[in-house]
């Protein structure tokens, strides 16, 4: 084990485009699949960016394929489908230089507005999909995606998991194999896909998966261990590790091409094995072909579409019960919260006091919707806020609105907020869009963005400014402003919301996670001032508790001095003094 | 046998670098390893959870409940959310410091009271007041250290590896005081 070297799924997957020598990678960050950027970011040999979205990420590696280089694109599930638009056509070109979808789905919602299975695109777009079930897998796999995608003429997806993407094992390196660019040569038939050529494409992609279904019967990617033949399980990816920690001894076929299946597997699979189970996280993908095809097996009458699988679900089904010893105990929640000194939290502070709806997105400031601030009314995904607040508007009228803004964060604005902001100049909305800059991809765990002024290689780069991007799609009124500048901020949200002028406005602070920062203040409270009427308390941050006497303590360490409470503080007991 | 290390604690307090010392140390040692992280939504001040399985041979990446031979818990409150996972003889290592929930912030829950002494009934209970002795180093910031020196003769290894892993592990300027912080969450224990 001593020459191996401990890695993150998603960092073994940055060392398999390496090795495989990719050149070009394109992403946009997205849980969890952010660090394979990062990590294929540190290889002077590959290009690596972020993208606006999936969709341009997807694109940048079509274009980079088609001219001949192997090349990459990243995102998480939900990403996908803004990538879906190019990625079923791709699925018609083929490749020139092999190319590679990593797709990240998140079975459980550690980090995710829900739970959708990837390998229902595959299947649908006819995209090949391979799936690890550790590091190695994850890193080995990466490189038989671009085998198999030049061989096949197709682009593969390689699919993880949440517990793939974020767990570390041991990793074998190799050397990084240069391969040399394909020739680019003019092909109508192939790249333009106008309703001639696609027709024709369309019979050979239905050609190519059949041909690889049944190819796959001898690919290295899938195992099948016949051990005792009494109880046997058809798996892939991290479901697999459950079902070795519980039946060690128990028959197993394991995908590791979960798209398009190798139906002579199963076959041999099912004619040995006396009971089977398909045992796959999230959608019943296997088993529905596996049943399609005439077998007999056991899949989601035991085993649940929601969540991430576990070794003592398992044991649950087969034994009846698993190992666990100890009641578990009540304990209250402890959800995430926007930091100390987090800038939304003064702006939702505000939404809160003039009880102001909010139509948000996706990021952080999701984080305002429970209580105390309690402000975001709606999540649905990615640049969703803007056009949602259209429709209110345009189906129930501007005095339906006239209490609701739409809050985006800087990185989401241009992902897709962008489009939405210029329906709502173009059909003549009236509403508030807050855009709430905070110089960064805050959630993901900071990530550059073109708003930034760097680049993921840490390279300067033109910063694009957001007023002025909004003034030039059309917005009339675009205020900037600090913040933490409460009093402003409540000024120019109530007078915009009653206005008829469609209106941005801009807070603007940097994310308090940004490394760089200096925090020479701290919050204190002077207890003989404090009247214990926890006015304060309401902006919910998690520097401030109460003491056994009922008067607000803030604790130091924690406190960023930002001095939020302090304006909602009628007795002067919030000071803001130096560190 | 594989052994199994869960890190609980709240978002923010280090629990990611502490699992990943644990891993490392055991990589050196000869063993396979797996370590399962959290990241995303829940680091932002939220329940947090990681853990680390290393044997000869180890399958999945985390620890079930009824399976963790040792917890290491930065909270109170974590420890009796997390206890229930361990063994029947395993042993719950404490931070022994408070920290809030925003639900009981609020006022709409209520902190357990008295949680390590219901927790001594049970398990086997460890605890220490690491923030106290990080300040004592003068760096709050070294409070995992601590903590993982205290806990380290429940998982194994000698000191030194320990040390060594630690000193591979954290930034350059800060391996002396973090080796300072180990020892004595180490003799704290002996």
């Amino acid at each position: 084990m001593a020459n191996k070297t401990l890695m993150l799924g998603n960092e073994a997957i940055a060392r398999g485009a390496y090795e495989a020598g990719v050149k070009v990678s394109s992403a946009y960050p997205g849980t969890p699949s952010t660090e394979i950027s990062e990590y294929l970011a540190k290889y002077d040999e590959v290009y690596t960016e972020w993208a606006p979205n999936e969709k341009v990420a997807a694109e940048v590696a079509i274009g980079a394929s088609i001219s001949g280089v192997r090349s990459l694109a990243c995102m998480k599930h939900v990403g996908l489908n803004v990538a879906s638009d190019p990625l079923y056509t791709f699925a018609y070109t083929g490749v020139n230089g092999g190319a590679v979808l990593v797709v990240a789905d998140d079975p459980g919602l550690a980090s995710s507005q829900n739970e959708q299975d990837t390998r229902m695109i595959g299947r649908s777009a006819h995209v090949p999909v391979l799936e690890p079930s550790d590091s190695q897998e994850a890193k080995d796999f990466v490189k038989i995606g671009y085998q198999l995608s030049e061989e096949y003429d197709t682009p593969v997806i390689l699919r993880t998991t949440t517990k793939l993407a974020h767990s570390q094992s041991a990793v074998e390196l190799c050397d990084r194999v240069e391969v040399e660019d394909k020739e680019y040569s003019r092909n109508l038939a192939k790249y333009v896909m106008m309703p001639a050529s696609a027709i024709g494409r369309h019979v050979a992609v239905e050609a190519r998966e059949l041909r690889m279904a049944n190819d796959a019967t001898d690919f290295s990617v899938n195992k099948m261990e016949i051990n005792d033949k009494s109880i046997g399980f058809i798996t892939c990816g991290i479901a697999y590790q459950y079902v070795k920690e519980v039946c060690p001894n128990a028959s197993v076929l394991k995908f590791g091409l979960v798209n398009p299946l190798s139906k002579k597997l199963v076959e041999d699979f099912v004619s040995q094995v006396e009971t089977v189970y398909v045992f796959e996280e999230l959608e019943p993908v296997m088993e529905e072909q596996i049943r399609a095809w005439g077998f007999n097996v056991k899949g989601k009458e035991c085993f649940t579409k929601q969540g991430e699988y576990s070794a003592n679900l398992l044991r649950r089904v087969l034994f009846g019960a698993d190992e666990t010893v100890f009641e578990k105990q009540e304990t209250p929640n402890r959800p995430p919260i926007l930091c100390p000194g987090c800038p939304h939290r003064s702006v939702f502070s505000v939404l809160s006091k003039l009880k102001i709806h909010a139509a948000g997105d996706i990021g952080c400031y999701t984080l305002g919707a429970v209580a105390p601030l309690s402000v975001i009314d709606t999540t649905i995904c990615m640049g969703a806020s803007i056009s949602s607040l259209h429709g209110m508007e345009k189906a129930r009228g501007k005095e339906f609105t006239k209490n609701w803004v739409a809050v985006i964060g800087d990185s989401t604005f241009l992902h897709t907020g962008i489009n939405s902001l210029i329906n709502m100049v173009y059909n003549k909305a009236t509403g508030t869009v807050m855009i709430l800059d905070n110089r960064t991809t805050g959630m993901t765990g900071h990530q550059e963005h073109a708003a930034t002024g760097k680049t993921l290689k840490g390279e300067d780069t033109y910063a694009i400014d957001l007023a002025a991007l909004c003034r030039a799609v059309g917005v009339q009124n675009v205020i900037e402003i600090n913040a933490f500048d409460v009093k402003g901020l409540e000024k120019a949200v109530s007078e915009s919301v009653k206005g008829d002028t469609l209106t941005v406005i801009i807070t603007k602070s940097p994310c308090v996670l940004l490394k760089g920062q200096k925090f020479p203040n701290v919050c204190k409270v002077d207890p003989d001032a404090c009247r214990k009427c926890g006015a304060c308390m309401k902006i919910g941050c998690p520097a401030m508790t109460r003491g056994e006497d009922g008067k607000v303590k803030i604790d130091a360490t924690m406190c960023n001095g930002c001095g939020l409470c302090k304006n909602y503080c009628k007795f002067n007991a919030i000071e803001v003094v130096e560190r | 046998m594989t052994k199994n290390i869960m890190i609980v604690g709240v978002g923010g307090q280090g629990t990611l670098l502490t699992s990943r010392i644990i891993g490392k140390a055991a990589i050196e040692m000869g063993y396979d390893v797996k370590i399962s992280e959290v990241h995303g939504m829940a680091q932002r001040g939220g329940s947090v959870v990681t853990f680390v399985r290393f044997g000869e041979k180890v399958n999945e990446p985390v620890v079930e409940e009824g399976q963790a031979d040792v917890i290491i818990a930065f909270e109170r409150l974590e420890a009796l959310r997390y206890a229930h996972f361990l063994k029947k003889d395993g042993v719950l290592v404490v931070n022994d410091c408070r920290i809030d929930p925003m639900t009981v912030v609020i006022g709409a829950k209520e902190y357990p009271q008295n949680i390590l002494e219901g927790l001594k009934e049970r398990h086997n209970v460890y605890a220490i007041d690491g923030q106290k002795i990080a300040l004592e180093l003068g760096n709050s910031k070294v409070l995992n250290s601590v903590v993982l020196g205290y806990a380290a003769p429940f998982v194994g290894f000698d000191k030194q590896v320990w040390l060594d892993t630690i000193s591979a592990t954290v930034p350059p300027k800060t391996i002396e005081i973090n080796k300072k912080a180990f020892e004595l969450g180490y003799n704290a224990n002996l």
